[in-house]
């Protein structure tokens, strides 16, 4: 027990019999886990976390635990689904520079479950003991909310790879004249602006590949969720007569075999490509975890450290946890990834913890040379101890713009940069 | 026997709070890692248009980082994000980047570029930009070693007026031409 938190615990008046139970909701339950952080899922939030431990305390060991032996980028994947990228290299990466220069154990394993109290991580490749375990596993898909759903028919592309290349393939194939159908879920989802790109570089594509063709977008929401005057006004500029946008335009069942989706049971859409994104919760693991909250769909956690709201010492970051005002974005994960690790690691020394502060930005592409974005940064509202964005910090681009689009790609360069060395 | 329980009681409703009491503000670390995932980690930019903070002179950054709030210098991001941060903030993670080890740009430059480059250093920007751009003094940059692209569009910026330049420069680059620019920034990126 370090000075700080003895003082600390005598300025709360408790007595020593009291010292001892609180150590106890700290201490290990598993001897074998002690200084030991298991991060599940080597994504956005998952590779930072794990980095960020190590810098900060290489006497930590830390396990990061993912099911492939690669990770592919969503963010920059729409360019490719536009023809901007010829492949998927330049968003994939690896994970050997990560694991060497941190001193990281990267292990390919599928996690299975979590044993919350003997603080057991269960994995294809066997147990992994923790102090603390991070949980970032991304999201999962509500197919149950649509009827007769099938990803290898109306491919989602919301989690890049070989979803991703079979919606750029049905484009290729996909007839002059014809037309495309994108339906995006009720919010939150993984990505606000993420459906908007996809719609730009989707109406970019027709444009210039597949002319006569169109592309109809049925949104569940009321309105378009994010960047609405910059994407309308990029519309206007370059897409006339190729997007076809409909607000509260809920999907709730297709029909594989004559290719058509249908509104709320009744109004029936056709298309030759059909892109359904459907309804998201966190990732699989979360809820066999027993992590998830009484909506049955995301994760509530601390707001400074993101422990989970059900379990001590399992803390869950990016897409999965209710992150209050912040944005499902992989920035979001990355700047959350570090506020979770600053403070395990002041936690796992007895030192103090620390508010968070975190920044979002996401970037949107309109046309193959002009981009916009939207910026945030967050912190924990006193008296609510809900994350709340700084006033003035959030706001969007003034128009599109050609600049954007140069430290757009640098973004991306510079935040794979950082998850993989 | 209730009195002791009820002590108990007490000492778990204050543990539930504890965390929030036990938390400070946050400190120049973490708010300067929320940066690195456009600037790098550590500020150490992997380029090709993102700027390196790495080893930057504290006056300038934040100098800087008070221009993009007040609008003064123009800016795509920061003019937005700055708005998050308050005085001692800025001056925390100025503080937090200046320590931080430099990296230079790893872009190819053109050595004709460079050689007319070095002239026009010599000419018009060595009394300010000390020892070929790598010290910094007061509110002049470390500009060596600083991204090919980035010093492109920050010159052009220059040129076209979107971003201030005081009179004391002026005076010394107002006749420069788009060309010689281009040189400099050829110059100052090939400075390891
Ligand atoms: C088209 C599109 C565009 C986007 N564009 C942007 C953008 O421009 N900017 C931006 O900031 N964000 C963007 N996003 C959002 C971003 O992709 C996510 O917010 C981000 O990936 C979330 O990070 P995460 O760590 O929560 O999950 P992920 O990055 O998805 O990582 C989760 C990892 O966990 C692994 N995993 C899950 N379960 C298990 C298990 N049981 N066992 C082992 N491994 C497991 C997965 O394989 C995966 O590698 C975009 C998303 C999409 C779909
Ligand atoms: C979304 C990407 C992004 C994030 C996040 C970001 N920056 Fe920047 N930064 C930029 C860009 C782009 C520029 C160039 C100016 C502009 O266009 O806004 C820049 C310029 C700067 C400059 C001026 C550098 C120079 O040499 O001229 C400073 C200082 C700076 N940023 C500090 C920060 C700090 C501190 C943070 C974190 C609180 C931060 N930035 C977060 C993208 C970012
Ligand atoms: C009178 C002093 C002075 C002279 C001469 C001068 N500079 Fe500067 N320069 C500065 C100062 C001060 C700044 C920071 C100003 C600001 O941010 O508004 C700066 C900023 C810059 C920047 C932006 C760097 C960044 O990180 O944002 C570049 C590029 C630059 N100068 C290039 C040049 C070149 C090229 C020359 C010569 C052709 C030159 N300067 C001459 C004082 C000078």
């Amino acid at each position: 027990m370090t000075m700080e938190r003895r003082n600390f615990l005598k300025l709360l008046g408790a007595g020593a019999g009291v010292a001892t139970l609180g150590l106890a909701g700290c201490a290990t339950t598993n001897k074998a886990g002690a200084r030991k952080v298991v991060v599940i899922g080597g994504g956005y939030g998952g590779t930072i976390a794990a980095k960020y431990l190590r810098m900060q305390d290489p006497t930590i060991e830390v396990t990061l635990i993912e099911r492939n032996d690669h990770f592919i980028s969503c963010p920059f994947s729409n360019l490719y689904i536009g023809g901007l990228l010829p492949d998927l290299s330049s968003l994939t990466i690896k994970y050997d520079q990560l694991a060497a220069n941190h001193g990281i154990k990267v292990v390919q394993a599928e996690v299975t479950g979590i044993d919350a109290k003997a603080h057991i991580v269960k994995t294809s490749a066997g147990d992994f003991p923790y102090e603390k375990c991070v949980v970032s596993p991304g999201i999962e898909f509500r197919t149950n909310e649509i009827k007769g759903y099938d990803d290898q028919i109306m491919p989602h592309a919301w989690k890049a790879g070989p979803q991703t290349v079979l919606l750029r393939k049905q484009l290729e194939a996909m007839k002059p004249g014809g037309t495309v159908v994108l339906s995006i879920p009720l919010a939150p989802f993984r990505c606000p602006p993420g459906p908007y790109e996809r719609t730009s570089m989707i109406a970019m594509y027709l444009k210039q590949h597949k002319p006569g063709s169109k592309i109809i977008v049925l949104d569940a929401n009321p309105d378009i969720v994010s960047k609405k005057g910059l994407f309308l006004k990029g519309w206007k500029k370059h897409y006339q007569g190729i997007i076809d946008y409909r607000p509260a335009k809920k999907v709730t069942e297709v029909d594989n075999k004559n290719m058509t989706v249908l509104i709320e049971g009744i109004e029936e859409v056709k298309g030759d490509v059909i892109n359904i994104i459907p309804p998201q919760k966190a990732g699989h693991i979360a809820h066999v975890a027993g992590l998830v909250g009484p909506d049955g769909k995301w994760c509530p956690v601390r707001s400074f450290d993101f422990e989970s709201r059900n379990h001590p010492d399992i803390h869950v970051i990016g897409d999965s946890s209710i992150a209050g005002a912040m944005p499902k974005s992989g920035y979001s994960a990355n700047s959350e990834a570090k506020v979770c690790a600053t403070n395990i690691v002041a936690m796992m020394n007895g030192r103090k913890m620390t508010e968070m502060s975190a920044i979002n930005t996401c970037y949107s592409y309109l046309s193959a040379t002009e981009a916009v974005s939207v910026t945030g940064v967050y912190r924990v509202n006193a008296s609510s101890q809900a994350i709340e964005a700084v006033p003035g910090s959030v706001g969007v681009s003034a128009d599109l713009s050609e600049t954007e689009a140069m430290y757009a790609e640098s973004w991306i360069k510079n935040i794979l940069v950082e998850m993989s060395t | 026997m209730r009195k002791k329980w009820s002590g108990l009681a007490l000492a778990f409703v204050a543990l539930v709070f504890s965390a929030a009491a036990y938390a400070v503000p946050p400190t120049a670390e973490i708010l300067s890692y929320a940066c690195a995932g456009c600037h790098g980690t550590n500020g150490a930019s992997a380029g090709p248009s993102m700027p390196s903070l790495a080893g930057q002179s504290k006056v300038f950054f934040i100098d800087a980082m008070k221009k993009f709030k007040s609008g003064e210098r123009s800016g795509t991001v920061m003019t937005r994000l700055v708005k998050g941060y308050s005085d001692e903030q800025i001056v925390a993670m100025a503080d937090f980047f200046a320590k931080q080890k430099p990296a230079a740009q790893t872009t190819a430059v053109d050595p004709a570029l460079v050689a007319q480059g070095k002239v026009v250093y010599d000419n018009a920007c060595k009394r300010c930009h000390l020892e070929n751009g790598k010290e910094f003094e007061e509110d002049t940059p470390v500009v060596a070693g600083q991204w090919l692209k980035y010093l492109q569009i920050q010159m052009g910026e220059f040129r076209d007026g979107k971003r201030k330049i005081s009179e004391k420069k002026a005076e010394k680059v107002k006749s420069l031409t788009a060309a010689e620019w281009e040189a400099a920034a050829h110059f100052y990126a090939s400075q390891k």
